[in-house]
């Protein structure tokens, strides 16, 4: 299959660029990590509340939330390096081989994926001291979902970008987005605590549902219909968000 | 043939309505030739180039492409030719090695062989030891020779550069033409666009000349100046009071036309200019006119340009931003 081949190749040239300069992928580390320790402890006399009783660890409730939001901030801003790319001819350029425009994108997002797989996991280790079990099965499909999650929003972010093809309108749409996914996600602070009218408006955001799914799955309700939903949410907006990206890449403007 | 367009036409979509940028364009490029599109910024160059190598498509028009059907096949037309775009192709971040040999990978070269044909170009492209270097490390007449590097790396039989030397000191001007003469040699046809006179004037084959999306004239360089009537020959008199007496003989001479004056010099346009000049000069001096000096100029690509659109090229202001906006619609 050539498009595979022609991902493997574009995959491995994000890969090396993006080892070339870790920096950037250890200060998005550092976001959920600040998180964890600077804000996990403020959760713990309010645990037995948020969980219903379901625990009296707060990692076991706040983990979850933040492995999600990494997927989803982790992903978000990789336009910006697409702008630069753009820039600097590089996607021109490979506009002009006969390589497929899917795989153009698709290894580009792919090296994101991989990237944000390894952040959660360091994520988790780091977790694992204050008090984090969950069950093997619950943890590696909670990857799946935060691979997934990555895929759409990389692949969106993608595709803005090569629409505005401008930093400058790229970011204040950007935070626009991620501020209400955030607050309305319940990653912070289960939504069930709020008030009704909140609670109804986070049920729009399938983003709550993918959290409660990972909530979960990080208890060991594999089967229960939280993840059940939570999966399902993430999988339709992989679709969108590869579909979205793919006719982006495709479209001759691009 | 290596390109064969027909009635191109492009049309953009812009907040004051739709701009026909390329206007019906018929241009054919044979094996082997260097072929130039000569016109300002803002003609239509790019945009015809970017529609021939397959990244915009035509909004009317058919084209066959290193023989290719353009609208059928555009992928058979990537695979024969290489593009070398106006913004360069690589980023400033990754090494140059690197990002020929993923280039080449795209089309379907093994790594080796890419890795070994990308270090026998640096050779002759003048880039030695610059293989494991940082793209933005080199300087721009060497990114720009990289940047056709990778337009080469697959050895196409057909190449697009989009105003290759804009933006270099005339030393890396010089040296790159000489590149570009040597991919001929190489058996290569090269389809280039340039606002710069000398440039098509020293390296083309043939020129087509473009302004407002349309093709104006197209020839050798000589045959384009060849069109214009005559050279130019000015006079220039020590007594002003005088001019109205020389453009009297002026005029008198046959084949004289564009007789002209200002302030002290008088100038006009005749075929053969150097062999009318002894006799002219005689029945100046018998009528007692002193001359401070006598230019006598062959015809120019500009004054070809002039000729063609009534404008000059040297006026247009070259920031190159109306092709930019177009190309971004």
């Amino acid at each position: 299959m050539n498009v595979l081949r022609e991902t493997w190749i574009v995959f491995h040239r994000a890969m090396r660029l993006s080892l070339r300069n870790p920096m950037w992928s250890i200060l998005m580390l550092s976001q959920p990590l600040m998180y964890l320790f600077l804000f996990g402890p403020l959760l713990k006399p309010i645990t037995a509340q948020i969980s219903q009783g379901a625990t009296t660890n707060a990692y076991q409730v706040f983990i979850p939330g933040l492995i999600v939001q990494l997927g989803m901030f982790g992903a978000m801003f990789v336009g910006f390096g697409l702008i630069a790319e753009y820039r600097a001819g590089v996607i021109e350029a490979d506009r002009v081989t006969p390589a497929s425009r899917i795989a153009l994108m698709a290894g580009r997002v792919l090296r994101d994926v991989v990237v944000l797989v390894v952040q959660s996991i360091l994520l988790l280790l780091a977790a694992l001291p204050l008090g984090l079990r969950a069950p093997w099965a619950g943890v590696l499909l909670s990857l799946v979902i935060v691979a997934l999650l990555g895929a759409t929003f990389a692949s969106l972010s993608y595709s803005v970008a090569l629409i505005t093809k401008s930093e400058d309108a790229l970011a204040p749409l950007l935070n626009g987005i991620a501020m209400p996914l955030l607050l309305l996600s319940g990653i912070l602070l289960p939504m069930q605590i709020g008030p009704t009218w909140l609670q109804r408006l986070s049920d729009i955001s399938p983003l709550k549902h993918v959290v409660n799914g990972v909530r979960a799955l990080f208890r060991g309700d594999i089967s229960s219909s939280s993840s059940l939903w939570g999966l399902f949410w993430v999988v339709l907006l992989t679709v969108i968000g590869l579909a979205v990206g793919a006719r982006t890449f495709r479209k001759e403007s691009a | 043939m290596m390109i064969e367009a027909r009635g191109l036409v492009r049309t953009f979509k812009t907040k004051r309505g739709p701009v026909q940028a390329v206007q019906g364009v018929d241009l054919e490029v044979a094996d082997g030739e260097i072929v130039g599109f000569l016109g300002p910024n803002g003609a239509g160059k790019t945009t015809t180039l970017r529609m021939l190598a397959t990244l915009i498509q035509p909004t009317a028009g058919t084209a066959t492409v290193a023989g290719c059907d353009l609208a059928k096949d555009p992928v058979g037309v990537r695979r024969g030719i290489g593009y070398v775009p106006q913004s360069g192709s690589t980023l400033p971040e990754a090494v140059a090695g690197d990002e020929v040999v993923d280039h080449a990978r795209l089309y379907g070269v093994p790594k080796a062989k890419a890795a070994a044909d990308g270090q026998r170009l640096f050779e002759e492209l003048d880039l030695p030891g610059l293989w494991r270097r940082q793209c933005k490390t080199l300087s721009g007449g060497q990114r720009r020779r990289l940047d056709i590097v990778m337009g080469l790396i697959h050895d196409p039989k057909l190449i697009f550069l989009d105003e290759p030397t804009t933006g270099l000191d005339p030393q890396a001007r010089a040296n790159l033409w000489e590149h570009i003469r040597g991919l001929r040699d190489r058996g290569a046809t090269i389809f280039l666009t340039t606002h710069y006179l000398d440039e098509a004037d020293a390296l083309c084959d043939r020129i087509l000349v473009i302004d407002h999306g349309k093709i104006v004239a197209s020839g050798t360089p000589e045959n384009l100046k060849q069109q214009v009537s005559g050279d130019a020959v000015r006079l220039s008199i020590a007594d002003t009071s005088q001019a109205t007496a020389v453009m009297k003989i002026v005029r008198e001479l046959e084949g004289a036309v564009d007789v002209e004056t200002e302030d002290d010099v008088v100038g006009f346009r005749i075929p053969r200019g150097g062999s009318v000049l002894p006799a002219l000069l005689r029945s100046i001096d018998a009528q007692g006119i002193e001359l401070h000096g006598v230019e006598v100029h062959r015809p120019t690509l500009d004054d070809v340009f002039l000729t063609m659109t009534g404008r000059s090229l040297r006026d247009e202001d070259a920031t190159g931003t109306d092709e930019k906006k177009e190309t971004a619609a």
